[in-house]
């Protein structure tokens, strides 16, 4: 409680004229700079409020008269990018991919752009840069289903594969065992004669039976020596690379009934500079042709 | 009074507090003078004179002499052009510098304060203005004790607006070692100039401004830090400025002590000194030499100028105040003969360790690779397995061509055998080698694949090595870098 305030003869300062245990303190006021400092403050702050949203009341608030907003912000810095980017982008929509290629200028765009949209997009099934997974085809290696041109990417981009788009990559493996059209035997017979390509069936085992089951079903689609054949979308059987499964059992499942991936068509969800943009970034992750 | 009243005292403020003195330092002449006007005139003009030395390096690359490109990342000394990786030639250069220092010092004590430093050389044009529009010592006394008048109005004026001019070019001048001296000027009037420009160029004007016109012999004082630890490189052999007390004490005016003495036998036998207080009022920061060594003394020896005159002028022997180490004076006060010793332990292990970091300088001066190279290995996917069952690793090549011509490289690989190198699938000149250009000066970023067959990978990888070879110079680097696979045999198995 404070009880007597006096002077404290040292200082020359009044007391605040509480007491603890006979202890007296002085009333040292703040220092003026500091006084003025926080009046100012105070000053400013009421400019804030004025100028910016602050103050909320029943359904709306005060929209400052700057009318400002952290959300607007955000939009005109994304339409500044997306201006900024205008020119190229425009370029790159109408240019055929080809000559694109040829712009370093514009090439630099089109990947970083190719590249964000697949990390986005495609990056969940293809991997990493598209380091495919099973299934998911690896796209920096030299075989392609559908062709590996920057055309060709283009349109399997465009379209998907087996989608719902009328232009869409189609093609279609009969399930030569569900179907009954080979005997389980003859299937085994056909396994054997792929599986010495594919290594995992020793070259001595005689596969006459099973090359004249090929020459007579598969020839067709995945061509006379397994080269595969890009017109029917018949993957090359001879190649060291393996979407599912590089084992003896597998071949016999997928001529059994096959499994067939499918692929979206982008043209409902990614506009067409895009969709080139990403077809130059496919094309450059190494396996482009 | 023993330490429990003074602590009962209340502190008074004025004990606690001192204000600084104002140093009036009046002109001097003599061989000291002059030897620090000729330094004084070599640095300025070096320092506001350099940037604007031209230096043909060829078309596309700046031709200031010095310029330290900082957007550009290089570092232009005449012929010479560095870039971030060489650095380390910097601390090398910091090295010298610091050990150049605590070797002069050790030597001739704080020359460098007294003469080469630029708060010194500022200081001392920033008085030399002051002198010139305001008078001597005593004018300037005067004037500042007086009323303010018109003629004290336009003479204070006129000194700092020239002060004020004189930082301003300097703060400009300094600007113009990181950018084009004449684009700078020009930038900067037409107002197109980087804000990080104008602002440097505020700064430094405002410091030099302060620190010459106002601080002074303060920043000496309290600010720097090298006064602070010159004690651990002086010594009694060290040759500083300094008062010979034997040949000038007992202090006296001769003709005065004698007439206040009643008779000429009573009176005092004095020395040299005549107190007249000139070595005093010459000092820049305000100092009496008499008082023995102090950390406030730049060593600049204008006291020996003043004294030197006075000696002169009243027919005493010169140097009574002189340079000379403590050894010598402790040797002399008592009629010995000394000798100088310059070579002392300290003196000489300094002298090693600048020649060791000279050498250094040099040889990496000498022997600075003129390229870089790095390979960065792809993260995803570490490897794609191909069509015949080969492998490929993907690689960012970054090849730096630290020369002033275009640089045409080849890359070759060992360590996997049959490999090939190609910088994409549709690319030309994939081969054993590959053959890469690199513009003058410049970094080029490659992509880089690798395609091989290792008979094994037991570990998943195996090392391999890059050689990048200049194709004019010859020079050549290496990098080691890994091939990546399955962890199992180079061939079979799914991806
Ligand atoms: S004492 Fe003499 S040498 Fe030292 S700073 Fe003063 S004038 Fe210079
Ligand atoms: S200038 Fe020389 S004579 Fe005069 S006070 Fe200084 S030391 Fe003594």
């Amino acid at each position: 409680m404070p009880t007597k305030i006096e002077k404290d003869s040292h200082t020359g300062t009044d007391t605040t004229g509480h007491v603890w245990d006979g202890i007296r303190e002085l009333n040292t006021p703040l220092p003026k700079w500091w006084l003025y400092v926080f009046i100012a403050t105070v000053i400013w702050a009421l400019g804030w409020f004025l100028l910016y949203p602050s103050i909320p009341y029943g359904s709306g608030y005060w929209h400052g008269l700057l009318g400002y907003s952290s959300r607007g912000d955000a939009m005109s810095g994304l339409a500044a990018i997306h201006e900024q980017h205008k020119d190229a982008m425009d370029k790159i929509a109408k240019m055929p991919i080809a000559d694109i290629a040829r712009d370093p200028k514009l090439m630099e765009t089109a990947i970083t752009a190719g590249r964000i949209t697949f990390a986005n997009n495609c990056q969940p099934c293809h991997g990493p840069n598209g380091a495919g997974r099973v299934g998911y085809p690896a796209l920096g290696d030299d075989v392609w289903l559908w062709g590996g041109k920057l055309t060709d990417i283009e349109t399997t981009l465009t379209h998907g594969i087996r989608s719902s788009d009328p232009d869409a990559r189609q093609s279609q493996m009969p399930a030569f065992g569900a179907d009954g059209t080979l005997k389980p035997d003859q299937i085994e017979a056909v396994a054997d004669y792929v599986g010495v390509w594919w290594g995992v069936v020793p070259a001595s085992t005689d596969t006459k039976a099973g090359a004249q089951i090929y020459a007579e079903n598969c020839v067709a689609c995945h061509g006379e020596k397994g080269e595969g054949n890009r017109d029917a979308g018949g993957p090359p059987l001879n190649a060291k690379v393996h979407l599912y499964d590089g084992s003896r059992a597998f071949i016999v499942s997928q001529v059994n009934k096959p499994q067939q991936g499918v692929m979206p068509n982008w043209n409902t969800r990614l506009d067409p500079a895009t969709i080139k943009s990403v077809a130059l970034f496919v094309h450059s992750l190494g396996g482009g042709e | 009074m023993s330490v429990v009243s003074r602590l009962e005292q209340p502190p008074s403020p004025e004990a606690l507090y001192a204000s600084r003195i104002r140093v009036y330092p009046k002109d001097v002449r003599g061989l000291v003078r002059r030897v620090k006007w000729a330094i004084l005139a070599v640095c300025l003009l070096i320092y506001y004179a350099l940037p604007w030395l031209r230096w043909n390096r060829g078309p596309g690359v700046p031709d200031q002499a010095l310029l330290i490109d900082m957007w550009n990342e290089r570092f232009y000394v005449f012929n010479l052009v560095l870039w971030p990786q060489d650095f380390y030639l910097l601390t090398g250069l910091l090295i010298t510098a610091a050990v150049s220092l605590f070797l002069v010092t050790s030597l001739f004590g704080r020359v460098w304060c007294g003469y080469a430093c630029p708060q010194t050389v500022w200081t001392d044009l920033f008085m030399a203005v002051e002198r010139w529009l305001q008078g001597d010592r005593n004018a300037r006394m005067r004037r500042d004790a007086g009323a303010m008048s018109l003629d004290k109005a336009w003479r204070k004026t006129a000194t700092h607006a020239i002060w004020l001019g004189i930082a301003f070019w300097t703060g400009g001048a300094w600007t113009m070692y990181f950018v084009d001296a004449p684009l700078a000027v020009s930038e900067f009037w037409h107002g197109t100039a980087s804000p990080e420009l104008y602002a440097a160029t505020g700064i430094l004007t405002c410091t030099t401004y302060l620190l010459a016109g106002w601080a002074r012999e303060q920043v000496c004082t309290y600010m720097c830090p090298w006064p602070r630890f010159q004690s651990a490189m002086l010594d009694e052999q060290s040759i500083i400025v300094t008062y010979q007390g034997w040949r000038g004490e007992p202090r006296g005016h001769g003709r005065r002590a004698q007439a206040a003495a009643v008779t000429a036998a009573a009176a005092p036998a004095l020395g040299d000194c005549i107190d007249c207080a000139a070595c005093v009022h010459v000092c820049p920061t305000g100092i009496d030499i008499r008082d023995g060594i102090q950390l406030e003394c730049i060593n600049c020896g204008l006291c020996i100028d003043a004294c030197n005159s006075v000696m002169k002028k009243s027919g005493g022997k010169p140097w009574l105040v002189t340079w000379d180490t403590l050894a010598g004076q402790a040797a002399r006060s008592q009629g010995k003969p000394h000798h100088l010793r310059l070579l002392r332990p300290r003196t000489l292990i300094y002298t090693i360790a600048l020649s060791l970091v000279l050498i250094g300088l040099v040889l990496g001066l000498i022997f600075r690779s003129q390229m870089t190279l790095s390979l960065i290995h792809d993260r995803a996917p570490l490897f794609v397995r191909l069509k015949d069952g080969g492998l490929r690793n993907g690689f960012t090549l970054k090849l730096a061509n630290k020369t002033m011509q275009p640089g045409e490289y080849t890359l070759s690989l060992s360590g996997l055998p049959g490999a090939t190198l190609l910088l994409s699938e549709t690319a030309p000149g994939a081969g054993e080698t590959l053959h890469l250009s690199v513009p003058r000066s410049e970094v080029a970023a490659f992509r880089l694949l690798v395609q091989g067959q290792p008979a094994a990978l037991p570990n998943g990888s195996m090392p391999i090595f890059f050689k990048v070879r200049n194709d004019t110079t010859g020079d050549t680097l290496s990098y080691e870098s890994l091939f990546m696979g399955p962890a199992t045999s180079g061939s079979g198995a799914s991806q």
